[in-house]
């Protein structure tokens, strides 16, 4: 029978919250005994990009206002990971053109790789504006 | 954050004690960086034992010490690197910017072998 968990988070804008969504990411990774996947690298690359996807919605899109929350829903499908990020932000154009402007980031700039990092570890990464929300998907398929 | 930094005659060992070093703490490696070069302490290794997992802003916070002991003729070295922050350094090409050294005591010895 394939793999079908869904998984919704709601937290508070605030980076004390990333070590902990994070671990929810690398536990995920854990559960897939069905699976060959090495879970250690899968479980480390969802933390890594639950958490950048994370710190750009908090400093970006919520505008580091502690008030507002975070949206997070991680699905396995079959052999798909799938990690939705919802804001509420007003920067839509501005993330959509620096999600698809990403590339290697200059050997020493100081910020900037964290689009170039997501994009690196999963398969496909989009922005779209869905019932007033913007929401992040990233998609993983795995064996 | 906790931290241990000690100041070896070479250069100042600060050793990051924690698993993470991500958006939520890496500001506060960043001030103990800056408050070595404001006390004229230029050259600086960063021990990642304890580190488990790294982001791009704790990247980012390391990079951005290399450029400032670069600006003050001194260096900044990285050491004690776990396999998995390892791999972020080069999935972003960062382990051809940093000399990263198995321990800070190897760190510590290439800083004497460098002085005339």
């Amino acid at each position: 029978m394939p793999e079908k968990i869904h998984i919704n988070i709601k937290v508070p804008n605030e980076t004390c919250y990333l070590g902990l969504i994070g671990k929810i990411g690398e536990d995920l990774a854990h559960t897939l005994t069905r699976s060959t996947v090495n879970r250690e690298v899968l479980g480390y690359e969802l933390n890594t990009v639950l958490t950048e996807a994370m710190a750009n919605v908090i400093f970006h899109a919520n505008q580091g206002d502690p008030t507002r929350s975070i949206e997070i829903a991680l699905a396995v499908e079959g052999n798909r990971i799938i990690i939705k990020i919802y804001d509420e932000g007003r920067e839509f154009e501005a993330a959509n053109r620096a999600l698809a402007a990403a590339c290697t980031p200059d050997d020493l700039s100081e910020r900037g790789r964290g689009i170039f990092i997501i994009r690196s570890l999963m398969d496909s990464v989009t922005y779209r504006r869905i019932d007033g929300k913007h929401v992040l998907e990233m998609v993983k398929t795995f064996h | 954050m906790q931290l241990n930094i000690v100041d070896y005659p070479q250069a100042v060992v600060i050793s990051v004690q924690e698993a993470r070093l991500d958006a939520h703490n890496s500001p506060e490696l960043k001030t103990a960086i800056l408050q070595q070069f404001d006390t004229d302490k230029t050259n600086l290794i960063v021990d990642l034992n304890e580190v488990r997992f790294i982001d791009s802003s704790g990247l980012g916070v390391l990079v951005s010490g290399f450029k400032n002991a670069s600006a003050r003729n001194g260096v900044l070295l990285l050491s004690s690197m776990q396999p998995q922050v390892k791999s972020m350094f080069e999935l972003t090409r960062l382990h051809r910017v940093f000399d990263i050294y198995a321990t800070s005591d190897e760190a510590l010895l290439s800083l004497n072998n460098a002085t005339p």
